[in-house]
């Protein structure tokens, strides 16, 4: 008989959230984590999409440990020299249930973890689960981990063990790896005044800011991100794990650039720099997609690359929260069926299936790659930010060329082909659904 | 500090100090165990003129060495993977997780 019903690896959104479900529905569940304590170990951008907690924990906000609420979100395309900024406000956003919110990981997961404690699952921190025991047949048994005596059996282990997944691995649940589809994240953390925070960003109390940049980030394929938090401000980079190696700038340099473009430096400037911090990202969408089940195995959150990098939607922790959740009720009904094969888990990518986890993903299969195209990171900022200074501009005693007129000599000037140029529009527009 | 661009069209003082590596990897926490979570075998580096590692890894653990070798220390890693991700030569780093409890805690991120 296994010691358990249930081992979740990893006490990230997803596995807090899997262990929840479990515990509520009175299995057995040993929640192992490897840092001190939930949220040591991770690191993400900055902002949480918390709306699918409504089915676990009704008025999360009235409790999570947020930093601001995204009432203000811009889309920054720059050139060295020029920048070009979408900004949309909503103070819907400010008022429950809200939309977007500023977290720091090692509070809002530690927040979950506690959750799950709460509905009365074991969670066992500073332990390193180092492999998956099998039993004759082949199927996963448990886990074998750094303490001694380590080893704990159970009758489904679900692997929330993030990017860097050991556990699929070991299971072969990854095809060949594939640097292209994983992003460096790498950020600062810098304090200032908050009065000083309101004023630069233009928000008051709890309302905050999320920029995302196209065109910041050098000679690597990637993006940039400006987020408030309470008192101070989250500002780093994503950068494309192939095209960063191939380069002589360092990733801090690379910020430190960044921080100095015109459009950004007013902004930051000042910032004293609390902790330095960096985090690979599954970027490729469902392109990467692993396997998502073994014989008494599910894998969840970063461990199945569940993480939307799509231009304007950067999310993770939403997806690794729903996919933890959907993983705890398939266990749950594989336990009550007595099947925790394959088979008996089906219910897990049903249900990702048949929501938002894969629903948006597969819509938005087109975009993970486009978004890193060369065209679009270097080609097309370029095209947008001349146009508008072009058309921003007064050439007295020269007439107004008019829209069509410039786009057309700026498009040659920059070198881009018309059918390129239409080529991704089509994409984009259809990409985006 | 880089050489931004831009900086000097906003008329602000010389760009704020950049702080040194030491400094800025100073600002995160380690738990350093005594053993190292990842190991990178010097011989196989030594034929390698790529060194995607040294400008990749996001907290500086690689540094090329005077005679062409790879000098490597564990202590203050984020564990994050980047290094087994672009190194392309099979062999060179093998990488694990830090013992229980050890390694990088992060506060605000």
């Amino acid at each position: 008989m296994p010691e358990v019903d249930a081992i979740v690896v990893g006490a990230g959104p997803a596995g807090s959230c899997a262990a929840i479900v479990l515990a509520r529905a009175g299995k057995q569940v040993v929640l192992i984590e490897r840092g001190p304590f939930p949220g040591s170990k991770n690191m993400y951008g900055g902002v949480v999409y918390p709306r699918i907690l409504d089915q676990l924990i009704p008025n999360w906000w009235l409790e999570a440990p947020v930093q601001r609420w995204i009432t203000r979100r811009q889309t920054m395309i720059m050139t060295d020299t020029k920048a070009l900024t979408i900004d949309f406000r909503s103070q819907a956003w400010g008022v429950p249930p809200y939309n977007g919110a500023t977290a720091f990981r090692p509070d809002f997961d530690k927040w979950l973890a506690d959750k799950a404690v709460e509905a009365g699952a074991e969670l066992i921190c500073s332990t390193t689960v180092t492999g998956l025991l099998h039993d004759s047949a082949g199927k996963v048994s448990g886990v074998t981990t750094d303490r001694p005596d380590g080893e704990l059996t159970a009758s489904v282990v679900i692997a929330c063990d993030g990017v860097n997944s050991f556990l699929a691995k070991q299971e072969g649940l990854y095809g060949t790896l594939d640097a292209a589809n994983y992003t460096l994240g790498v950020k600062e953390t810098l304090a200032l005044p908050k009065d000083t925070i309101d004023e630069r960003f233009g928000v008051r109390g709890t309302d905050g800011v999320d920029i995302e940049i196209i065109g910041c980030s050098g000679d690597v394929n990637g993006g940039g991100f400006i987020y408030t938090n309470l008192d101070t401000i989250a500002v780093g980079l994503v950068l494309k794990l192939p095209k960063l190696a191939a380069q002589s700038k360092r990733p801090e340099e690379l910020i430190a650039s960044m921080k100095d473009h015109s459009a950004i430096a007013p902004l930051v400037e000042g910032g004293e720099l609390k902790e330095y911090s960096a985090h690979l990202i599954p970027k490729a969408g469902i392109a990467m997609l692993p396997t998502l089940s073994a014989d008494g195995l599910l894998i969840t959150g970063d461990a199945a690359a569940l993480c939307l990098a799509a231009g304007i939607w950067l999310e993770g922790v939403n997806f690794a929260i729903a996919s933890g959740m959907y993983a705890g009720e398939a266990v749950v009904e594989a336990l009550r069926a007595k099947d925790t094969s394959v088979a008996g888990l089906a219910g897990y990518q049903r249900r990702l299936e048949s929501t938002f986890v894969l629903k948006d993903h597969r819509k938005l299969r087109r975009i993970p790659e486009l978004v890193m195209s060369d065209r679009v990171q270097h080609l097309y900022p370029e095209l947008a930010t001349s146009v508008a200074e072009r058309m921003f501009r007064v050439d007295n005693p020269d007439p107004k060329p008019g829209l069509r007129r410039i786009l057309n000599q700026e498009r040659k000037r920059v070198g881009i082909r018309r059918r390129d140029l239409a080529r991704d529009s089509f994409d984009g527009l259809r990409g985006f659904g | 500090m880089s050489a931004g661009i831009g900086a000097a069209d906003i008329g602000r003082d010389p760009a704020w100090p950049e702080i040194s590596f030491e400094d800025r990897i100073g600002t995160a926490t380690f738990h350093v165990h005594h053993e190292a979570h990842i190991v990178v075998d010097g011989k196989v580096c030594a034929d390698c003129s790529t060194r995607e590692c040294i400008v990749a890894c996001p907290a500086n653990l690689f540094v090329p060495t005077s005679d062409g070798g790879i000098l490597f220390n564990y202590e203050q890693c984020f564990e994050c993977g980047t290094c087994y991700m672009v190194c392309n030569r099979e062999g060179a780093i093998t990488w694990n997780y830090p013992e229980g409890g050890h390694g990088v805690v992060f506060k605000l991120t």
